[in-house]
């Protein structure tokens, strides 16, 4: 399933670590990325198979974490926070604009596979409360209008579908001697 | 003044994050410096001698974990350093801003830092949703890199060392730090037993000392201006500079730089502009949403250093301040407050793992309309069976614990349980708001 330069990626973030299985976590995102948005069961044999792994290790170190999807998304996510600051400030009134042009609720993706939309814990934008992140991107200050003129961009195509949500670094890594 | 421009001194510049404008500004040389012509143990010494304190949370004095890692590690057992940069902390959000706008100055910390104790590799290890402070910090590492401070021999010594960028997923039990070693490891975030402490058993099993961000950004600072400097401002146990985090119902919300000890009443009203539309106060959450709130009458009097804080009946954590006006509904906060930790429970203990579900359940069923008399002790019961009976009494593996119980019976039910009872016998919010938060913008 997963391609051969994603293998090689995956190799790549391996050297880096004095003890390979630390990059597990990256494998996860780089299979991601390769997968559209979500690891599927088909991803989860191969990272095992790169990284020397049982599938059952992967799987359970995968389900630990929220910013794996487990099931497809929609090209654009919306990541709602709706901890202490952006509740008090408005947080429930983003998720209804949501639902209400979008149909979905949290943890759900639109029929047409537009938009994904998570209700997620703080994002660390408290200060500018409510705060939305849009394929990984920040927005704050949102109030209702904004968050409309937001999704009527995307579907206008004046956002780009591009997502840094499962980047990884390592350009100029250099591989180490082991631990 | 109580605002100090330090560590947030070029943040409102764009340019900062490139490491041309860095250098211009004096970046570099402080580590330079370290490296050139001090030893690891003098830079030890004036860590401890400064007196600074972990910015993450808990307060340790940084020299004092730096003191307990091996003065002469092996190839076979090296030491590590790792920059916990996992900010999660309901209120917080400084570390980001420090990171996406001046990633040079965490970088040299962490040269300096990994000098002192000897290391030859570090890490930093990122949320995972702050994705573009990833790509800021590896951009910044590369940089450094091509200059020569990272990697073989910098400045020309024979000191060597680099910086691993290690991205998390998602789950704050792995700001705590032993989770987070274990999530570096690509293991499920479940945290360990203490002892043994990182210092002896860390990473891989090796020596490892695990810092805040905030905390190395101090180090360029203090080695070059001394800690003479340092001392000078702040308290006698608490010196230095904290960034709170400023959110909720002020009118100015932000990450300020304050000199430690300045009075919470200075920091809300003429730091952060006062509460919106000149409301009145209700309380405040001085250090992130696992710190207890207090009540107007305290944060009037409170200062905003370790030991007030803690003597207020609070503690100052992660420097998460949000702020509360009188349209508040306590209740529904608490709630809030509650679900995160169910959420982020990582499932290892037993007391965490049910607990937090419990007092979960038991406020949602207040604001459903369903709560009963004995609501209240129930709640208070499960929370001392989850946090103890006073703060630092601890029932559960790791802190997370205690974060969950304490907002709820030493803040929440401590300062307001008049307004469990009146949803308790009214089923309706003592200000009005309808259940689910929040009111409309």
């Amino acid at each position: 399933m997963l391609s051969e330069a994603a293998k090689e990626k995956i190799r790549e973030q391996m050297s880096r670590y004095p003890v390979t299985r630390s990059a597990l976590g990256h494998a996860l995102y780089i299979a991601q990325e390769e997968c559209g948005g979500w690891v599927p069961p088909e991803a989860v044999y191969d990272v095992a198979e790169v990284m020397g792994m049982e599938p059952a290790d992967v799987q359970s170190m995968m389900s630990f974490y929220v910013m794996y999807n487990k099931a497809p998304i929609g090209k654009y996510l919306f990541e709602v926070c709706h901890n202490i600051s952006c509740a008090l400030l408005g947080s429930r009134g983003l998720l209804e604009v949501i639902d209400r042009k979008c149909g979905i609720r949290p943890g759900e993706t639109s029929e047409d596979g537009m938009f994904t939309l998570k209700s997620v814990e703080c994002s660390a934008a408290c200060g500018g409360a409510p705060a939305v992140q849009l394929n990984g991107m920040y927005h704050e200050y949102m109030t209702p209008a904004k968050l409309e003129q937001l999704i009527d961009d995307v579907r206008a195509g004046k956002i780009p579908a591009d997502s840094i949500y499962n980047a990884v670094y390592s350009a100029d890594m250099t591989p180490r001697e082991g631990a | 003044m109580p605002l100090a421009r330090i560590l947030t001194k070029w943040v409102d510049d764009p340019e900062q994050i490139g490491i041309e404008k860095a250098m211009e500004r004096g970046y570099y040389k402080a580590a330079r410096r370290a490296i050139l012509e001090m030893q690891p143990d003098e830079l030890i010494e004036i860590v401890k001698a400064s007196g600074l304190r972990g910015r993450g949370g808990a307060g340790a004095p940084t020299g004092m974990k730096w003191g307990f890692m091996p003065k002469a590690p092996t190839p076979e057992r090296p030491s590590y350093l790792i920059c916990n940069a996992d900010e999660s902390e309901p209120g917080t959000y400084n570390n980001r801003e420090l990171m996406e706008k001046d990633p040079h100055l965490l970088i040299e910390g962490m040269i300096i830092s990994a000098y002192a104790i000897r290391c030859r590799t570090t890490f930093i290890y990122i949320r995972g949703e702050m994705v573009l402070a990833a790509k800021i910090l590896a951009d910044a590492i590369a940089e450094a890199r091509r200059k020569g401070f990272l990697g073989e021999n910098i400045f020309g010594s024979k000191f060597s060392t680099d910086i691993i960028l290690h991205r998390g997923a998602g789950a704050y039990i792995c700001g705590e730090e032993t989770a987070l070693m274990d999530s570096l490891e690509g293991l499920r975030g479940h945290p360990r037993a203490k002892p043994p402490f990182p210092a002896v058993q860390g990473l891989y099993g090796m020596p490892t000392t695990i810092n805040n961000v905030e905390t190395l950004c101090n180090l360029p600072y203090l080695v070059n201006e001394g800690v003479e400097w340092f001392r000078a401002m702040g308290t006698e146990k608490s010196p230095g500079t904290k960034i709170f985090s400023v959110s909720g119902h002020v009118k100015k919300p932000g990450n300020y730089e304050i000199i430690m000890g300045t009075s919470m009443k200075e920091l809300i009203y003429d730091i952060a502009g006062g509460i919106r539309n000149d409301n009145d106060l209700k309380a405040v959450i001085p250090g992130g949403a696992s710190m207890p709130m207090l009540p107007k009458e305290i944060c009037m009097e409170a200062n905003m250093d370790f030991e007030s804080l803690q003597a207020a009946g609070s503690m100052l954590g992660s420097g998460g301040f949000i702020v509360f006006d009188d349209t508040t509904d306590i209740v529904q906060v608490c709630e809030v407050i509650a679900r995160f930790y169910k959420n982020e429970s990582c499932g290892k203990c037993v007391p965490c793992r049910i607990g937090t579900d419990w007092i979960h359940k038991i406020i949602s069923r207040i604001i459903a309309g369903r709560g009963r008399p004995e609501d209240i002790d129930l709640l208070k019961g499960v929370c001392v069976n989850l946090g103890g009976e006073k703060m630092m009494d601890s029932r559960s593996y790791c802190p997370l614990g205690d974060a969950a119980a304490w907002p709820i019976i030493w803040g929440g039910l401590k300062f307001f349980q008049d307004e469990f009872e009146h949803w308790i016998n009214h089923k309706e919010s003592p200000v009005g708001l309808p259940a689910g938060l929040p009111a409309p913008v």
